[in-house]
C-alpha cells in the first residue's frame, strides 16, 4: 500500500543546526496491518510518519501511495490524499481549543462539501461509538486525557479513511487508557483499516494486535519484524 | 454546485465560531478599526461638506463688491459713487448693501445683519437664520429686543425662518429692512454698507477693477476671484489642520494593518497547521481568514462611517469644533448640510478595507504554505 524508497529528511539543510531526521529509508507498509514505527527519542520515528502521511516531502527519496508516486505531487493533491486516505491522531491530540467537540470532529469534513446534517450525524455516531456524547457539546479544553484521545480518534474517522496514521498516541495515557486505546485501533483493524503507528511506549509495540515493528535508530531502519 | 455551496457554509460556520473564539481580542480589534473609520470619514465628511457650503455661498455671490477705506479702514459708502460706478463700461449693474455685524451680548453670540432687498417683510420685522433660532431658542411670531447705536431698545418680531438649505451662510443671519437697519446702527440715508456690481464679461473684471480704483481712488475693489482666495486660504489652512489629523489616523490605520500583516499567533499558525493536516486546502485556510478579516472590517467600517455621518452632520463636528472653526469665520453653531458622495465612501473604502483584508490574508496564506507537520509538532 505505501512503499518508500531510499527516504532521505533533512532539516536546516546547509546551515549550522542541520540535522538528518530520516537517512535512506526504503520500507513497505502492508494494507490492512498494524505498523508500529519505534525507536529511542530523536530516532526518526515521527517524521518517517509524517512523511508517510503527507504532511511533510522528503529531501530525497519516493514515496508510493496504492502504486502511484506521490513524492512530487502538488500540495493541492497531497491534501486532498491526506483527507481522504489519511486520519491523523496527534501526539499532542491537536483539537482545536475554544470549539466544541463535536465541532472538532467534524472540521475535517467542512472542505469535503457534505451536507451539515449528514456530517453531524456522522460525527455524533462517532461519539456516540466513543463513548462521548454526552461530550459532544462540551468546549474540548474541558475533556480529560482519555476523552481528548477518543476525540480525536474519532475525528481521524470522519471522512473514513484507509488509513490511520497515530503519533505517540498513549504519550500523555496511564496504562488502563492506553491499553484500551490498543482495543480501539485493533478494532480499527478489524474493519480493514491499515494503521500505523509511531511509539516508543511497550504497551504498543508489544501489543499482539501489532503485525509489524520498524525499529529505528539514528534516522535509519534498524530492524523490522 | 451543491457541494461547493455546502462547503461555503461550513466554511463560513467554522469563520463565525473562530471570531467568536477570539472575542476579546476580535472585539479591542474591531473598536479601534471603527475608530480609526471614524476619524478619517469625519475628516473627509467634514472638509467636503464645507467646500460645498463655501461653494454654494460663492454661487450667489456678487462679481465686484466695492468698499470705501478711509485710512485703511472699511468705511461707509456715500451712494452717489453708484452712478460713477454704472458709468463703467462693462458693469451691468450697481446695487447698495447695507450689512453688518451685532454681537447680541445676552446671548454671546455675533450675529450678521443684513438688509437685502425685496425683504417682503414690513419695518419691525425680522427673518432669522436656524442658528440664532437655537441660541435664543425662539420660533416665529417670537420676539427679539435690539439695542440700537442711540441707546435705545428696538423690538422686532421673527416674521420667518431662514431656509436651511445651507446653514453655513444663514445660521447667524438676521434679516431686517433697510429702514430698520440704519435706524439699528444709526446709518443715514444715502450711505451703504458697499456697493456690488455685476459684470457682462467676468474676463474684464482685472480691467474694470482698475477703472474703478483710478476712477474712485479711496474705494477697494474686491472680485469674486479674490473672495474665493480668502475662502480657499481659509478652508485650506483649516484642510492643513485636518489632514495632520487625517495622517495620524492613516498612521495608527498602518500600525494596525502591519501588526496583522506582521505575524500571527503561535496558537493561529498552529491552528492553520492542524486544519491544512487534516485535509484542508491552503486556499480553504486563505477563506476563513478572508472572511474573518472582511467581517471585522466591513462591520467596523460601517459603524465608522455611521458614527461619522452622525458626528459630522448631527452633532456639527463636535469633537473637532475648536479647532475648526473660528470664532469670527463660522459662529453661532451651525450645522452641516449633510453630503456625501459615493466617490468619498469608496476612496475611504480602498483605504481602510481592502488594506487590512490583505493584511490579514498574506500572514494565513504564508502560514497555510509551510508543510503542516512543521506547525503541528
Amino acid at each position: 500500500m505505501l512503499k518508500l524508497s531510499d527516504v532521505r529528511k533533512v532539516f536546516n539543510a546547509g546551515k549550522p543546526n542541520e540535522c538528518i531526521a530520516v537517512d535512506g529509508v526504503s520500507l513497505s507498509i502492508e494494507p490492512g496491518k498494524i505498523t508500529a514505527f519505534t525507536g529511542p527519542s530523536g530516532s526518526g520515528k515521527t517524521t518517517l510518519l509524517t512523511l508517510a502521511g503527507c504532511m511533510a516531502r522528503p529531501t530525497s527519496g519516493r514515496i508510493w501511495l496504492d502504486g502511484r508516486e506521490i513524492t512530487s505531487l502538488p500540495e493541492r493533491f497531497l491534501t486532498e490524499i491526506r483527507r481522504e486516505t489519511f486520519g491523523f491522531i496527534f501526539q499532542q491530540f491537536n483539537l482545536i481549543k475554544g470549539l466544541t467537540t463535536l465541532e472538532n470532529v467534524m472540521l475535517p469534513a467542512y472542505p469535503t462539501g457534505k451536507k451539515f446534517s449528514a456530517l453531524r450525524k456522522r460525527a455524533l455516531e462517532l461519539l456516540d461509538l466513543f463513548g462521548l456524547a454526552q461530550k459532544a457539546t462540551a468546549q474540548v479544553e474541558w475533556l480529560s486525557g482519555g476523552e481528548a484521545q477518543r476525540a480525536a480518534t474519532a475525528r481521524a474517522l470522519i471522512n473514513d479513511p484507509k488509513v490511520i496514521i497515530a503519533d505517540e498516541p498513549t504519550a500523555h495515557l496511564d496504562s488502563h487508557l492506553s491499553n484500551e486505546f490498543m482495543e480501539i485501533v485493533q478494532g480499527l483493524n478489524r474493519q480493514g483499516k491499515t494503521v500505523i503507528l509511531a511509539s516508543h511506549d511497550p504497551i504498543v509495540h508489544e501489543s499482539d494486535a501489532v503485525t509489524t515493528i520498524v525499529m529505528m535508530r539514528d534516522g535509519k531502519v534498524e530492524r523490522v519484524t | 454546485m451543491n457541494r461547493w455551496i455546502e462547503k461555503q457554509k461550513n466554511i463560513v460556520d467554522f469563520t463565525l465560531s473562530s471570531l467568536l473564539r477570539r472575542k476579546g481580542k476580535n472585539i479591542a480589534l474591531w473598536l479601534v478599526y471603527t475608530l480609526i473609520v471614524f476619524v478619517l470619514a469625519s475628516v473627509m465628511f467634514f472638509t467636503h461638506a464645507l467646500k460645498r457650503e463655501a461653494a454654494i455661498v460663492l454661487q450667489d455671490a456678487p462679481e465686484i463688491v466695492v468698499q470705501r477705506v478711509v485710512a485703511g479702514r472699511h468705511e461707509m459708502m456715500p451712494l452717489n459713487y453708484l452712478e460713477k460706478l454704472s458709468g463703467i463700461k462693462g458693469v451691468t449693474g450697481a446695487k447698495p448693501r447695507l450689512w453688518g455685524y451685532y454681537f447680541y451680548s445676552s446671548a454671546k453670540a455675533n450675529y450678521t445683519v443684513m438688509a437685502p432687498e425685496g425683504f417682503g417683510h414690513k419695518e419691525g420685522n425680522v427673518m432669522i437664520g436656524a442658528g440664532v433660532a437655537r441660541r435664543h431658542m425662539i420660533n416665529k411670531g417670537d420676539t427679539m429686543w435690539f439695542n440700537a447705536a442711540d441707546g435705545t431698545a428696538l423690538k422686532f418680531t421673527i416674521a420667518a425662518m431662514l431656509p436651511t438649505e445651507s446653514e453655513l451662510l444663514s445660521s447667524d443671519l438676521i434679516l431686517v429692512t433697510a429702514t430698520d437697519f440704519r435706524r439699528l446702527f444709526g446709518i443715514p440715508d444715502g450711505y451703504a454698507t458697499d456697493l456690488a456690481l455685476t459684470v457682462r464679461n467676468p474676463r474684464e473684471l482685472s480691467t474694470i477693477a482698475a477703472k474703478i480704483t483710478s476712477l474712485l481712488p479711496d474705494t477697494r475693489p474686491i472680485t469674486r476671484e479674490e473672495i474665493l482666495r480668502t475662502y480657499d486660504a481659509v478652508f485650506s489652512w483649516r484642510q492643513g489642520i485636518m489632514l495632520a489629523v487625517l495622517f495620524g489616523a492613516l498612521l495608527a490605520f498602518v500600525i494596525l494593518a502591519w501588526d496583522k500583516a506582521s505575524g500571527l499567533s503561535a496558537e493561529e499558525k498552529k491552528e492553520i497547521g492542524i486544519l491544512k493536516a487534516i485535509g484542508w486546502e491552503t486556499s480553504d485556510v486563505i477563506v476563513v481568514k478572508f472572511w474573518e478579516g472582511a467581517v471585522v472590517s466591513l462591520s467596523a467600517f460601517a459603524a465608522g462611517v455611521l458614527l461619522a455621518y452622525v458626528h459630522v452632520f448631527f452633532s456639527s463636528a463636535v469633537l473637532f469644533e475648536p479647532v475648526l472653526k473660528g470664532w469670527s469665520v463660522l459662529y453661532p453653531k451651525f450645522r452641516l448640510t449633510p453630503f456625501v458622495s459615493a466617490y468619498q465612501v469608496t476612496t475611504l473604502f480602498f483605504l481602510t478595507v481592502i488594506p487590512y483584508t490583505a493584511a490579514t490574508i498574506i500572514p494565513s496564506w504564508r502560514a497555510a504554505t509551510v508543510d503542516p507537520d512543521a506547525q503541528v509538532r
